[in-house]
């Protein structure tokens, strides 16, 4: 009985192993349907993408009578997706042909061979040309080649209720000069406005990669004189370790939630936290200060089943300072997603086709407007119709200039798990600052072979 | 005689092959994965690497901490929860009156009925701060509290515990029937109360069920991933990170296939110890 026992437990570890490997859905691919696997949001009523694509895949079929485009949303949160999407990439009978991949995570699947470079094509392509330089290059490999087109890019800032700031006795053109001018803002909310959660800062691993980034660099790339990246050595090509700048930016974290400045911590810590944010708590003005991404109104524009016509009025915009005010007195951070070819897809001519579609100058420019992107093609943003289309967007625009990318190379996304963790110990009061930053150094070694200098 | 025995074995052949192919494959290319560094992204090629998993893993504060965790749910919920409970609604139920037993069967059952993910979303409805628990407490002027952030490990145990119960309670029906009401007679008349009865003549007469029962509920105890992850994720931070958890974060969501494979051939460690100390303790007789 014995072995029984071992063999039936065996038994349940495989087969839920296998299910868990072998969940994707593989259809035969034919030549004439091009299969395009996007993320879906996890907010049902939130349609921007599925009717957008919907759109371009009724031009793309009309324009190449015969072809046909078939749809494959992944409706998951961010860490789900990219598991998921790597694991359809692993076999050309699941791989798309077209895919959405996010820019901190390209290198890594460049790395692992899953992505095509594209650059025979954009030879081609005339259009290429209208893209910016760093748009160009969010998708190029440490070869120097380029597997994806870039739809848009992002920045981030400080959003304010205006609404919230007028019964706290703030000002309606907010401006803070430093991390204390935040702080002291949100204390003044909390004095002032009881049942508004008074500043928003994303945090731990449920959110992901947005508490990485939104939350975390937002802070520790206004550390220093901005003029070297905080995170990664690259003179050295090493990941930076024990700087004092990390452990100031987990202090402002650990700060926001141990004086009970953010959200509860367990609501903080919901995955589903963002939607709640962005759907509920700043239409109906209970979030004071929301430190969060230029993407936001779309979840607020007309049948996107939160609209806020009035958003715009109630919600002033503020650039995060640096943390003493020091120059370049503002911070902001860019990504963006790009449009990929698989490496073992079974129509990639056709999928690069549909990209061309989908980046027509009318079609990029309805994009970035619907997902309130920040355009990277200089005909769109240069057109006053792009411009005027939306208030906030010359805003975000105008941060393009000072803004910072993610050192995004393979080893990113597990440093970015590093970084959530480290967060989410000052968060739940788990570890402190110290603690949490010498496990973040030997978590940092682990995950990049060492290649770690320590400041 | 040679050729008899292979004509014999012939019509096996293909239910061999077959479970050759979908139950020893699987099993043997998950050993060899724990002992490569197979990356889901962010990799070449992967390399074969030896014990490294295995040893990072014993030094990983996380896996120590998630070993724990799986340990105290385990005994909280298996050995105390279900199993104690079980016997008790088994005890008690052969002393109701049918319509008491029809109801309360009905509904414990029904628990277990219910797919993983449906309990655990019940559950995570029952136990959150705006939840029906602290509904409940409040009505009663107790204090609230976030179960599911305060005492994750709990909250998770008792929502197994919740879960599991009627399969034992299944099991031990079926044993105490097995009983001869002469014997239990006949101890009352020597005058031994209820506990007694119990502790000497029950207990000692259902013992093998109970190993089995035991041996059954640990390895499912075990290996419940759903329940955790739909009513906690393994959070806040890592408080309610059992085995099967960490084994997914590492493996799916930090991307790390080998180290996660390695750590899943662990837990089938850990089940086989329990099932070793059950055979042990079924083997001795009374």
């Amino acid at each position: 009985m014995r072995p029984t026992a071992v063999s039936i437990l065996a038994l349940a570890l495989v087969t839920s192993a296998a299910s868990l490997t072998a969940c994707s859905s593989g259809s035969g691919s034919s030549p004439d349907t091009v299969k395009v696997s996007f993320k879906e949001s996890m907010d049902n009523t939130v349609k921007v993408t599925d009717n957008y694509l919907a759109d371009i895949k009724k031009q793309f079929e009309k324009e190449y009578p015969g072809k046909k485009v078939e749809l494959v949303p992944i409706k998951a949160s961010d860490a789900d997706y990219y598991t998921k999407l790597e694991q359809m990439l692993r076999s050309p009978r699941t791989a798309p042909d077209l895919v959405y991949e996010d820019t901190f995570l390209i290198n890594s699947d460049i790395t692992s061979g899953y992505l095509k470079p594209l650059d025979s094509y954009l030879a081609k392509w005339q259009d290429w040309g209208q893209f910016i330089d760093t748009a160009k290059s969010a998708a190029r490999g440490e070869d120097g080649k380029t597997y994806g087109v870039p739809d848009g890019t992002d920045t981030r800032g400080l959003w304010f209720d205006k609404r919230v700031f007028e019964k706290a006795g703030l000002p309606a053109d907010w401006q803070p000069k430093s991390w204390d001018d935040v702080l002291a803002a949100a204390r003044t909310i909390k004095q002032k406005v009881p049942g508004v959660t008074p500043l928003n800062v994303y945090t731990g691993k449920p959110a992901g990669e947005t508490a990485t980034m939104q939350g975390f660099e937002m802070l520790l790339y206004g550390t220093n004189d901005g003029a070297g990246d905080p995170l990664y050595d690259k003179s050295s090509k090493k990941w930076i370790a024990g700087s004092q700048g990390f452990k100031d930016a987990l202090s402002f974290v650990e700060t926001v939630y141990k004086d009970k400045l953010g959200p509860d911590v367990s609501d903080a810590l919901d995955p589903n936290y963002r939607n709640t944010v962005w759907g509920e708590l700043m239409p109906q003005g209970k979030l004071g200060i929301n430190l969060d991404g230029s993407w936001l109104p779309q979840s607020w524009g007309k049948n996107s089943g939160h609209e806020w016509p009035d958003w715009s009025k109630d919600l002033g915009l503020a650039y995060m300072p640096t943390q003493h005010g020091q120059a370049p007195g503002k911070v902001s951070m860019s990504g963006g997603w790009t449009w990929s070819v698989p490496a073992k897809a079974g129509n990639p001519d056709l999928a690069f086709d549909f990209i061309k579609t989908m980046q027509t100058k009318a079609n990029a420019e309805k994009w970035y407007i619907a997902n309130s992107g920040i355009a990277v093609r200089k005909d769109v943003a240069g057109d006053p119709s792009y411009a005027s289309a939306q208030p906030g967007i010359k805003f975000f625009t105008d941060l393009v200039a000072s803004t910072h990318y993610r050192p995004a190379y393979p080893a990113y996304p597990k440093v970015s798990t590093a970084i959530q963790e480290a967060m989410e110990g000052v968060t739940t009061g788990d570890a402190s600052v110290e603690k949490a930053a010498s496990t973040y150094d030997s978590t940092l070694k682990d995950v990049t072979d060492d290649q770690v200098v320590t400041q | 005689m040679i050729a008899r025995r292979i004509g014999r074995a012939l019509p096996l052949t293909p239910a061999l092959v077959l479970l050759l192919l979908f139950l020893a494959g699987p099993i043997v290319y998950c050993a060899y994965i724990a002992f490569t560094d197979l990356q889901l992204t962010g990799q070449a090629h992967a390399s074969f690497v030896g014990f490294a998993n295995f040893r990072r893993a014993f030094h990983d504060d996380a896996f120590l901490n998630a070993v724990w965790l799986t340990l105290v749910f385990t005994v909280l919920s298996s050995l105390l929860g279900q199993n104690t409970l079980g016997l008790a609604l088994a005890a008690l139920m052969r002393r109701a009156s049918k319509p008491v037993r029809t109801l309360t069967g009905g509904i414990v059952i029904t628990a277990w009925v219910l797919p993983e993910v449906v309990a655990g979303f019940l559950l995570y409805a029952f136990f959150r701060r705006e939840g029906t628990l602290n509904a409940i407490l409040g009505f009663l002027h107790l204090p609230s509290q976030n179960w599911l952030f305060t005492l994750p490990i709990l909250a998770v145990s008792f929502a197994n515990v919740w879960r599991g119960a009627a399969f034992s309670m299944l099991v031990y029906s079926a044993a105490l029937d097995e009983i001869p009401d002469e014997i239990e007679e006949s101890a009352e008349v020597d005058g031994a109360g209820g506990w007694r009865r119990m502790w000497h003549i029950t207990l000692p007469m259902i013992r093998r069920s109970i190993g089995t029962n035991l041996m059954l509920n640990t390895l499912q105890t075990l290996s419940v991933f759903g329940l955790i992850w739909v009513m906690t994720r393994g959070g806040p931070g890592d408080r309610s990170q059992t085995l099967p958890l960490f084994m997914y974060e590492q493996a799916f969501q930090n991307s790390m296939i080998g180290y996660g494979t390695a750590v899943a051939l662990l837990l089938l460690l850990v089940g086989s110890l329990f099932s070793v100390v059950y055979m042990r303790l079924l083997r001795t007789e009374v």
